[in-house]
């Protein structure tokens, strides 16, 4: 992450949720796709507002499930079968039943981590943390952020943009 | 159409719930919380020093002997794991039914399951009576022939149960504690505190793309720990139910256990929630007389189905036909540990039915009563399936009592040290409500649901 450029921006700051969803709406429509919205808590009208799509996650916690699964079985068989086949009660070397209970085990635990890894990956996670934009912004407050290699970028315009659609406060942001 | 009661109350705005809910972590504490700290951290001394003769001196310092070898040990431990179960009922089962009204508690319920299940960690590792080869329960390539673990005893597939429960438990109260955890790092004034609660923010945002995320992370994690909630009491109870000793050899002991566990679990839950409101009184707002009364009619209920569980068992043990099923149960209610099975019953079936009426659901001193109550008969339900099964063999020869000593009530008040020490501190250092999952349901019940631009 080293040599990524450091992009700074600009940022309207809101104070209700009906005005950042309407203005990250109205934003998109005026061509800034890269806008970023941030918000002290999930709000689910801006998924549509900022066209963000269904998260791709189930996707991977599906495969790291089943290879947990496979890694399982393939784990108790190769030690139960293979390496250190031992007659327990006369059962047979391959007792799958008995085996189930670990494959599953393992099944959820690779799901899980794995699942949150991938988490942290498309989050950008774990970073240092950069002065955040308003440090009411975990707490009470909203923004919208362009950043400023955004197409036809103009601080004068998105300014007047942004307060038009009623932002108390728009800032020049050196670092996101 | 019913008016939905209010989740928060008191007309809180966005800024408020933050400042309550980050105070007790950014003042000093109170006199009652240093006392009850102190009490905590003198009785976890006294536990660890406990740990430290049991160990140096050996299992013998307990009443473990034949012929009952299960004791103080597997009981608690199946006490602790139960406690937690209930969190993760109400952190994953609920957030899956979309019960809002979890969102208050699930974070300190959560943050008990994992404190609990540390604490009931401890107790199989010392049961092996030499700890520090504890690492021979699990399977990893060694150069004792190679000798490998074996994969068809449950207590093997309880060692992959629980430490996966451990982690996915961890896992998930940590992440969703992020976006918390970056309020608190843009609150503080002081330095070390931004530093440290940065890097545990691990550099959170709070974007639109991030939120997404988020969610679909915390959708995922809630769905894996419902069925592994489920299997870790099920694999618990097969530690018993595999064998084929009369009085554990059931097929009823996985939704048994589950339904104990859930019943267990709440009951802690609503003990450490009446202490949490008396410590902290501006947490009555978000942790209402509505939360518990919903908590203790899970209570009511789960109550009755572990009644249910008793009574079949008995039924089933008459209609197998088989003498020894018979007479252990038979002996479990009449036999020399009938006191036991007794308290059971009591604290278990009857004291949680004064619920059925409404007075008493919502009054705190009677639940905070009825809670301890049932902790007690949790305990003991352990303490009667263990015990009464493995006292009187099928031998005469082989019949004794357990030899209760001085290091088994140690080991076992100890562990509630250990317990309330990392609760407590818990309580001080990290956010004890979600304050993200908070804020978007403030509006629930209010006259003017759009206040705060809710949904």
């Amino acid at each position: 992450m080293k040599n990524k450029k450091v992009i700074g921006g600009i940022a309207g700051i809101f104070l209700t949720e009906d005005k950042v969803v309407n203005a990250a709406y109205k934003v998109r429509e005026s061509g800034y796709t890269k806008l970023e919205a941030i918000s002290p808590y999930p709000i689910h009208a801006m998924e549509a507002a900022c066209d963000i799509k269904r998260s791709f996650i189930p996707y991977i916690t599906f495969a790291s499930g089943f290879v947990g699964l496979l890694a399982g079985l393939g784990m108790v068989y190769y030690i139960s079968v293979v390496d250190w086949a031992l007659n327990i009660g006369g059962k047979p070397f391959f007792s799958l039943p008995a085996f189930v209970p670990i494959m599953f085990e393992l099944t959820i635990l690779f799901a899980a981590l794995t699942s949150v890894g991938a988490f942290f990956y498309l989050c950008g996670m774990p970073k240092i943390s950069v002065p955040p934009i308003d440090l009411d912004l975990t707490c009470h407050k909203f923004a919208i952020f362009i950043p400023e290699n955004e197409t036809g970028y103009n601080f004068e315009s998105m300014e007047k943009m942004l307060i038009e659609l009623g932002a108390v406060e728009v800032k020049k942001v050196m670092e996101f | 159409m019913l008016k939905r009661n209010q989740l928060v109350l008191g007309n809180k705005t966005l800024k408020d719930v933050t400042d309550d809910i980050c105070e007790p972590i950014e003042t000093i504490p109170s006199k009652e919380w240093m006392g009850l700290f102190l009490t905590a951290k003198t009785l976890f001394i006294f536990y660890i020093i406990t740990i430290a003769m049991v160990i140096s001196t050996g299992m013998g310092l307990l009443g473990v002997n034949h012929p009952v070898g299960w004791g103080t040990m597997i009981i608690t431990f199946v006490f602790w794991v139960g406690i937690g179960h209930a969190g993760t009922l109400i952190s994953a089962i609920l957030f899956l039914f979309r019960q809002k009204w979890r969102t208050s508690v699930a974070r300190t319920a959560e943050a008990m399951t994992v404190f609990a299940v540390m604490t009931a960690g401890i107790f199989p590792l010392m049961h092996t009576g030499r700890p520090w080869l504890d690492f021979w329960l699990f399977p990893y390539p060694n150069q004792r022939g190679p000798m490998w673990v074996n994969f068809r005893s449950p207590l093997l597939w309880d060692v992959f149960a629980i430490s996966t429960y451990a982690t996915v438990s961890a896992v998930f109260w940590f992440v969703g504690m992020v976006p918390d955890l970056a309020t608190v790092r843009d609150r503080a004034k002081n330095v070390w505190r931004k530093k440290i609660y940065g890097a545990l923010s691990l550099g959170w945002k709070g974007t639109a793309k991030n939120w997404s995320q988020f969610e679909m992370i915390y959708l995922v994690l809630a769905g894996l720990s419902t069925p592994l909630v489920i299997s870790v009491h099920t694999i618990v109870s097969f530690d018993f139910a595999v064998s084929g000793l009369p009085g554990w050899h059931t097929t009823i002991f996985p939704p048994y256990f589950v339904a104990g566990a859930i019943f267990s679990g709440f009951a802690m839950v609503i003990t450490l929630m009446s202490l949490v409101r008396i410590g902290f009184p501006k947490f009555k707002d978000y942790i209402t007389i509505d939360h518990m009364e919903v908590m203790n009619k899970i209570i009511m209920m789960t109550g009755l189905m572990v009644g249910y569980a008793y009574g079949m068992e008995f039924l089933v043990a008459w209609y197998s036909g088989n003498e020894y099923e018979r007479y252990v149960f038979m002996n479990r209610a009449l036999g020399p540990y009938a006191w036991s099975y007794w308290i059971m019953v009591f604290c278990n079936v009857f004291v949680a039915q004064i619920f059925w009426v409404k007075k008493f659901r919502r009054s705190i001193p009677v639940m905070f009563v009825v809670s301890i109550f049932v902790n007690i008969g949790m305990w003991f339900e352990r303490f009667v399936i263990t015990v009464t099964s493995l006292h009187r063999d099928f031998l005469p020869s082989n019949w004794g009592q357990y030899a209760w000593s001085m290091y088994d009530t140690a080991i076992l008040v100890g562990s509630f040290g250990m317990f309330f020490t990392i609760f407590l501190l818990y309580l001080r250092v990290l956010p004890a409500i979600s304050i993200a999952e908070v804020k978007p349901v403030l509006g629930v019940g209010r006259d003017d649901e759009h206040a705060h631009g809710g949904h």
